[in-house]
């Protein structure tokens, strides 16, 4: 072990630090006064740079706000009420009533909370799960053709069918969602991870700590593992995105959050009859949705030009 | 347009068609997992809550549940490898016969909607490229970042809104069959299409647009201007010629996207395809059917990507086998 070489930098570390301080900049260290000007400065030259991951951030904080303070800010969102069904919008309901007299801003704004969870969810469990095999499968030779003739398989399976299929096992349920929405994800995760594993193992310095000894899950865990942070961030937003969607799509199919709770595509099921007469009930949770998207989407998008700029000079 | 010969292409081509029996297989076992991985006695799920229990029994013995688990997934492979899907539990009609019902809709939105993207999506990549850098190139790029965000249904009842409820240019919903003529058809999917369509024109142009700047940083390109050619032709001769595998690699990987949409599409617009189908087989927990359109979309997948690997051959003659 104890000729283990010195680690070379990776590559890409300069845009991963800028992400962290993006990601987390609240702790400002133990010294607040020389800390906060710097950060503070890095932050605006990255909000130069890439105007739209600082957008995208921003919209996506503000939702993760909406969906905490949700009872703060909106009323409750199943009291029935049949005197105001199908009201349009107006000062007492800016996003109008649905057909049962329910407020759809406050379903909304409480719609937001599902969508974020069943994202960042989606996110976090199909990166850990991707990660895990990806790391095997790129270095362990028997698993790789074992594991990438299944990952072959499951992802000619469309991922929004499978997710239908499986929901309709396992009934509805918001945990049963992210499982269903995160079983079609998890190959692309895994053909990530390894692409990179395979590119850094023929390195030089992985192959002097092969030589010089060193254990298997040190050499995963210290020269390959930092290596996927940069991607997988990336792909983690690009995930998030496609499972609030895909979430979307199965509750508004029918076939995803139970009906009883106020998710966007559910709001937008119940207002499949009534599209003529109160569009609102569409119209307003479809922007949402759309918006949280769309945030999502360009802070991977900016997250990606900022962490590889060979990529970002060519899109 | 020279097609390749040669041994080395044709060893390519038979095992690029081999590599798709794995994938296949592996789709069949997952499929055939479906119903054995349903927590509890997957009968009494079909059968539902108020099911007898000779009703379970029945849809047990129906579906073969009552075997041991290897000889069930052997018989399974065998009927369908004969072109028998099973039989729906609900309808009791041979599955294979409702999906060849339901397959016109949904193959005509899907080709409808790859027509349109390509027409519309390939161009406004070109002209991005040429005009990188401009207001043009910056608008067509935020369509498509638009265009890849909002989904699909937001997207319907938007178009839907606008055009059949308060313009009523379009019907709300139903589909006219090819069939009853070129004008009623073109006039029923003409909205779903592009519904559908946007996400792929979105994707595809910034993939054409990516493709073709790398292009045209080429010293042939640089050549061919300086030889004099037109702009026209260095575009679509030299450059678009040679930036088509990625756009066509983006096709294939788009049919995933589509086949999803198609699923909520043709449930938005009421187009009676395999989607609508499969929605209706979920609701009535009708597996069979379920399994079979799984199937079916899936081998329109692998095979949609083997006919785009394939199609390299001829595309890019400098791709080595």
């Amino acid at each position: 072990m104890g000729s283990e070489p010195r680690r070379p930098p990776p590559a890409r570390e300069p845009g991963a630090v800028e992400v962290a301080t993006l990601a987390a900049p609240a702790p400002a260290g133990p010294s607040p006064t020389r800390g906060r000007p710097e950060l503070a400065a890095r932050l605006r030259d990255y909000g130069r740079r890439y105007p739209t991951a600082v957008a995208g951030a921003i919209i996506l904080v503000a939702l993760a706000l909406v969906a905490l303070v949700a009872p703060l800010i909106a009323p409750d969102p199943v009291r029935l009420n049949p005197i105001n069904r199908l009201r349009p919008p107006s000062g007492d309901f800016w996003f109008g009533a649905d057909f049962l007299g329910r407020d759809v801003y406050a379903r909304t704004i409480y719609g937001t909370r599902i969508s974020l969870t069943v994202g960042l969810a989606v996110a976090a469990v199909s990166v850990a799960g991707g990660l895990a095999i990806g790391l095997l499968a790129g270095y362990v030779r028997w698993v790789d053709t074992v594991v990438m003739r299944v990952m072959d398989g499951v992802m000619a399976i469309p991922g929004v069918l499978l997710a239908i299929a499986l929901i309709s096992l396992t009934g509805a349920g918001v945990g049963n969602v992210i499982i269903a929405i995160t079983v079609p994800e998890i190959p692309r995760v895994v053909r990530l991870v390894r692409s990179v594993v395979l590119t850094i193992r023929e390195q030089p310095y992985v192959e002097a700590a092969v030589a010089g000894g060193t254990r298997l899950p040190k050499i995963l865990w210290m020269h390959i593992l930092p290596n996927t942070v940069a991607p997988l961030i990336v792909q983690a937003t690009y995930v998030c995105a496609s499972a609030i969607v895909i979430e979307a799509i199965l509750s508004f199919l029918g076939a995803g959050t139970p009906p009883e709770i106020p998710s966007w595509g559910n709001i937008m099921a119940e207002g499949r009859v009534y599209v003529q007469v109160a569009p609102w009930m569409i119209f307003f949770p479809g922007v949402f949705l759309a918006v949280a998207v769309l945030a999502v989407n360009i802070l991977g998008d900016g997250l990606r030009d900022s962490l590889d700029p060979r990529i970002a000079r060519r899109m | 347009m020279r097609f390749l010969s040669g041994p080395r292409v044709y060893a390519y081509i038979v095992h690029r068609i081999l590599a798709t029996i794995p994938v296949m297989g592996v789709v069949g076992v997952a499929v055939f997992m479906l119903l054995h991985l349903t927590p509890g006695d997957p009968a009494a799920v079909i059968a539902g809550d108020y099911a007898r229990p000779e009703d379970i029994a029945r849809i047990r013995h129906q579906l073969g549940l009552d075997r041991p688990v290897h000889i069930q997934f052997f018989t399974w492979v065998g009927s369908i490898l004969s072109g028998d899907l099973g039989v729906s539990i609900f309808s009791d009609l041979p599955v294979a016969h409702l999906i060849g019902q339901r397959l016109e809709p949904t193959f005509a939105l899907a080709a409808a909607t790859l027509v349109f993207s390509v027409v519309i999506a390939v161009p406004m990549g070109v002209l991005a490229a040429w005009k990188a850098g401009t207001w043009t190139d910056r608008i067509i790029m935020i369509f498509a970042v638009l265009g890849f965000s909002v989904p699909v249904f937001v997207i319907a009842y938007a178009l839907m809104w606008v055009f059949s409820l308060k313009l009523g240019w379009f019907p709300v919903q139903g589909y006219k069959s090819i069939s009853d003529g070129l004008g009623p058809f073109l006039h029923s999917i003409a909205l779903p299409t592009v519904a559908l369509g946007v996400i792929y024109v979105a994707l595809m142009a910034r993939i054409t647009r990516a493709s073709m700047l790398e292009t045209l940083q080429e010293d042939y390109i640089r050549t061919a201007r300086a030889k004099g050619v037109d702009n026209r032709s260095v575009l679509i001769r030299h450059a678009l010629r040679n930036a088509s595998v990625p756009i066509v690699t983006i096709i294939g990987i788009g049919i995933a996207l589509l086949i999803g949409g198609v699923v909520v599409t043709e449930s938005v617009f009421n187009i009676p395809g395999l989607g609508r189908l499969t929605i209706d087989a979920v609701l009535r927990r009708d597996y069979p059917v379920i399994q079979g359109v799984i199937l079916v979309f899936s081998a329109a997948y692998v095979i949609v990507n083997l006919l785009i690997d394939l199609s390299y051959t001829v595309l890019d003659p400098r791709i080595r086998y």
